[in-house]
């Protein structure tokens, strides 16, 4: 299932490079929602903060990181929504 | 009995006796400033309406929360002391203390609710609270209870202060080395091997656990939590920083590490002095030797101070005037 989750496109892009916290919680958790459970969505961030805080978030509202990839500068997260019962 | 005290004396007395049971005297004459017990800072809503409640109706409608989270109820009549603490206690709502003693309990939201919080900050600070409020020491004794090192309590600048902390751990088959980890690390304590996998330096790692909330696969794990002890801190007219003397210590040695230290503080301290300043007078080594029976291994040593870990969480160059921990046979 892992696997097959990485070479599936993103639903939803967002990129959140130069949006600070929590700003870039508030909108990637706004996008999420949008979403149906299951779909994927991609956000990038800088390094810094926004790592330290926005995947710890996502993991606490049930979420799952499906990827990691390092950007020359911040990251690229490949995100699956969960399910409403979940959060 | 009093006779040959003078008034000013007898004042005095007075004042203290007020002190100890949490009743401060005001700068206006027969008005009483009301201590309310709050261990942590917690209060359920039905104590805090009747606060609100008892301000109103014995004060003048106003109340100031203490830098240390209590409650006090400004403007209360000397002779009405009495009905103030019995319709306070209706809902359980104790009065807090001051002077010469152990204090109530200051403690962040931990664990619990606040996503930060490595401990149960708030459960430790009720126990420590309902353990050893009122204990008498040779002079006043304050706690503190912090969930991580980002230390919002202040547990640096305070007689006794414990500070959260977790040791990582990594789960090899989880981690897919994406290397978050080692980009949060503000300490440069982690790198990637060889192997590619994240390698912890222990020497620069202050055990903030920032690389175990940020993996995204639960590769990185909290490995041991426990608490940074710090003794002899205080702040006011001369702050002392407190020392370090011990880490990782669990969850249920703390209240003996509360008891030892209380114990060496009143064998050790002069009236009126406090802990900080009699490390100061006596050095700190006996008091270490005295922890070391609680903390066993946990017990930091002079090289441990001179790690960056430990370095890094002081003001620029303060970790050099610290005194010289010495051997402990």
């Amino acid at each position: 299932m892992e696997s097959q989750a990485m070479e599936r496109q993103a639903d939803e892009k967002i990129d959140l490079r130069g949006t600070p916290c929590p700003m870039n919680w508030v909108k990637t958790k706004l996008r999420l929602e949008e979403l149906e459970q299951g779909q994927l969505l991609e956000v990038l961030l800088d390094d810094g903060e926004p790592m330290r805080n926005v995947p710890g978030s996502v993991k606490a509202e049930g979420h799952r990181i499906v990827e990691a990839a390092p950007l020359e500068h911040g990251f690229r997260l490949l995100i699956e929504r969960a399910g409403d019962a979940t959060q | 009995m009093d006779t040959g005290k003078s008034k000013e004396q007898r004042a005095e007395q007075r004042a203290e006796e007020l002190k100890a049971g949490g009743f401060i005297p005001q700068r206006q004459r027969g008005k009483i400033t009301v201590r309310c017990k709050a261990p942590g800072g917690r209060m359920t809503s039905e104590r805090l309406a009747k606060i609100a409640e008892v301000a109103r109706r014995y004060g003048q409608g106003v109340v100031h929360l203490s830098v240390r989270m209590s409650p006090e109820i400004l403007y209360v009549d000397l002779s009405d002391l009495d009905d103030v603490v019995r319709e306070l206690g209706e809902v359980g709502q104790e009065i807090a203390s001051c002077g010469k003693r152990f204090r109530v309990t200051t403690a962040c939201g931990g664990c619990e609710y606040n996503p930060n919080g490595w401990t149960d900050t708030q459960r430790l600070a009720l126990e420590a609270t309902d353990r050893f409020f009122g204990q008498e020491t040779p002079h006043k004794f304050k706690t503190c209870f912090s969930g991580c090192v980002i230390d919002c309590m202040r547990s640096r600048q305070t007689d006794l202060g414990l500070q959260g902390m977790v040791r990582p751990s990594l789960d090899a088959e989880k981690c897919t080395r994406c290397g978050i980890c080692v980009r949060v690390c503000q300490d440069e304590a982690l790198t990637m091997a060889e192997d590619e996998l994240p390698v912890r330096d222990t020497d620069r790692c202050t055990c903030c656990g920032d690389c175990i909330k940020s993996c995204p696969f639960d590769a990185m794990v909290p490995g041991r939590i426990g608490h940074a002890v710090y003794v002899g801190g205080k702040h006011g007219k001369h702050p002392h920083v407190a020392y370090p003397v011990a880490e990782l210590v669990p969850d249920d040695t703390v209240m003996d590490v509360i008891e030892a230290t209380m114990e060496w503080y009143r064998q050790h301290g002069n009236t009126g002095e406090r802990i900080g300043n009699t490390f100061d007078r006596v050095g700190i080594d006996g008091f270490r030797r005295a922890l070391r029976d609680v903390v066993g291994d946990g017990l930091l040593t002079a090289e441990d101070l001179q790690k960056h870990g430990w370095r890094s969480v002081f003001y620029r160059g303060l970790a050099d005037t610290f005194p010289q921990y010495g051997a402990l046979d």
